[in-house]
């Protein structure tokens, strides 16, 4: 900035409104029983006490207006804060609960297109056994980028969602991925797989010669994939916080 | 338009300025006009192996600060009329190279000249990226062993993100291998990573397998470019170098070794 705040006002700078980005958990609704959301919200939260803890929350209604399931806003909004989340936006709503979000300071979130729903699938979670519908868990990116030209040492990666690589990943790279990682080549750098938590989250590869594999923060070094079979394709995952490298073929 | 060719290793003493001054000389020695240029500036070298160190008067830095012209600067070469040589300053160092400033001065000698060759000095600095930054061809000098190989691998990753090609969205640097220091023999006994092992980490475009020869140093300390040494298997790989490049289909040779058949012969390995 080239303007001195002292001039302009003749006293210190006072505030300043800059642009940033944030990135949310969004919570989508599938089900107008608010006795259900909160039985669901609780057993989220439980999971994972420091995730939630304080976090702000987009909740999002737009499958509850598609299946024209009136919600009271006011009241879901209770909800989430007895759950220590507090809300901070109200997505895909109608004209008259945005209006009540509004009255209780919760902007609307305009920023997508309400179609865009869509892309937004619920993460498929097998330990959760349930045939209702479930509020969407975490923030779970389901894009994947594509990677074409070999990742070379000293190359970092980082994407949100799953990661495809066709070529080689030398040693002193390093591949990271809040989703599942696939390398269909020879994988020598490092590769760390759902790096925001998700224990879900994979890593395949056609010749595993990793430096280190990581899923979720659970890791092993090269030291400890001596045993590993060379150039047979393999898939890694995460089991009770330990690291299973299996064959694939 | 010229082309721009960088010969760049990221690791030092791997043959760089030996590779520069030879596919220089080969390709002027061909018929294109070349210029070839000594990005180590601080660690001039390339004047030597040209022998052209008597004869510097300006070089490359006094160019990009507008106290000497281009052709003030660039020396002709003794064997060669179509060859030029722009020195590096021996009195600077990388910080008087400037972005801007490397770009003028190429893209003056586009209009005039073929192929320019860029020197690129060891390691990943300064000097390095701007060797290699507007370049269009990259040949990459490994020698066959584990750090050189790596180092090489490192480059490629910056070939790939940081050249003006790269930044721009155009179509990628070529990248060519050249394997220089090729020891049949070391291989042989295991002392020496093999082609195939170099090619498995860095599967590149082999341009051509340099053996490890007395005729370089020998034509380093003459300063006499060892492609001129027709007679040297240097000379000669080198050869096959610049006109694979020039698109001519050559069968790689100096892979195997040269006592194989003998071995054979008298039941060795």
């Amino acid at each position: 900035m080239s303007i001195d705040p002292e001039k302009m006002h003749g006293a210190q700078s006072v505030l300043e409104i800059k642009s940033s980005t944030f990135f949310v958990p969004v919570m989508v609704l599938y089900s107008n029983d608010l006795v259900l959301i909160e039985q669901k919200l609780q057993q989220k939260v439980s999971r994972a006490p420091e995730f939630f803890s304080n976090s702000p929350i987009v909740f999002d209604l737009q499958e509850l207006n598609n299946k024209h399931q009136e919600i009271d806003v006011i009241k879901l909004v209770e909800v989430i804060r007895k759950n220590g989340l507090f809300p901070i936006g109200v997505r895909g709503g109608n004209e008259c609960q945005v209006v009540q979000a509004n009255s209780i300071y919760i902007p609307e979130d305009t920023t997508r297109g309400n179609q865009s729903i869509t892309t937004e699938t619920p993460k498929i979670s097998t330990s959760v056994p349930e045939s209702q519908p479930k509020t969407k868990e975490e923030i779970v990116n389901n894009t994947a980028t594509l990677i074409t030209q070999p990742v070379r040492s000293g190359q970092r990666i980082y994407v949100s969602g799953d990661l495809i690589i066709l070529t080689q990943v030398s040693a002193g790279a390093e591949i990271m991925a809040e989703g599942n990682i696939h390398v269909y080549n020879t994988l020598r750098g490092r590769a760390l797989a759902g790096v925001q938590g998700n224990t879900d989250a994979r890593i395949f590869c056609f010749d595993l010669q990793a430096e280190l594999i990581s899923i979720a923060g659970d890791y092993k070094t090269s030291e400890d994939l001596k045993e590993v079979a060379r150039k047979k394709p393999v898939q890694i995952y995460l089991q009770n916080h330990a690291l299973i490298v299996k064959e694939l073929i | 338009m010229a082309r721009i060719i960088v010969v760049t290793s990221g690791k030092g003493g791997v043959g760089k300025t030996t590779t520069s001054a030879a596919i220089a000389m080969g390709l002027a020695k061909r018929g294109h006009k070349t210029v070839v240029i000594d990005f180590d500036v601080g660690l001039r070298n390339l004047d030597l192996i040209m022998g052209c160190e008597r004869r510097v008067v300006y070089d490359f830095i006094n160019v990009i600060n507008g106290e000497a012209n281009l052709n003030q600067a660039l020396i002709r070469d003794k064997n060669c009329n179509l060859l030029y040589i722009l020195p590096a300053s021996q009195t600077r160092d990388k910080d008087a190279l400037s972005l801007e400033g490397v770009g003028r001065v190429l893209e003056e000698l586009s209009k005039d000249f073929k192929y320019i060759v860029c020197d690129s000095p060891a390691g990943i600095e300064k000097g390095a990226n701007l060797a290699m930054y507007y370049a269009d061809d990259a040949f990459v000098v490994t020698n066959p062993e584990v750090s050189s190989v790596r180092d090489s691998d490192r480059m490629l990753g910056i070939l790939a993100s940081k050249s003006r090609r790269a930044e721009l969205g155009m179509e990628p640097i070529k990248e060519y291998l050249l394997l220089t220091r090729y020891d049949p023999d070391r291989v042989e006994s295991g002392e020496m990573l093999s082609l195939d092992d170099v090619q498995e980490i860095l599967s590149l475009h082999l341009l051509g397998i340099i053996p490890e020869s007395k005729s370089v140093l020998n034509a380093s300390n003459s300063g006499i470019p060892v492609i001129l040494d027709e007679k040297s298997d240097a000379g000669q790989a080198y050869a096959d170098v610049v006109a694979r490049y020039l698109g001519e289909k050559r069968p790689h040779r100096f892979i195997e070794s040269k006592k194989g058949f003998f071995r054979k012969l008298f039941g060795g390995k």
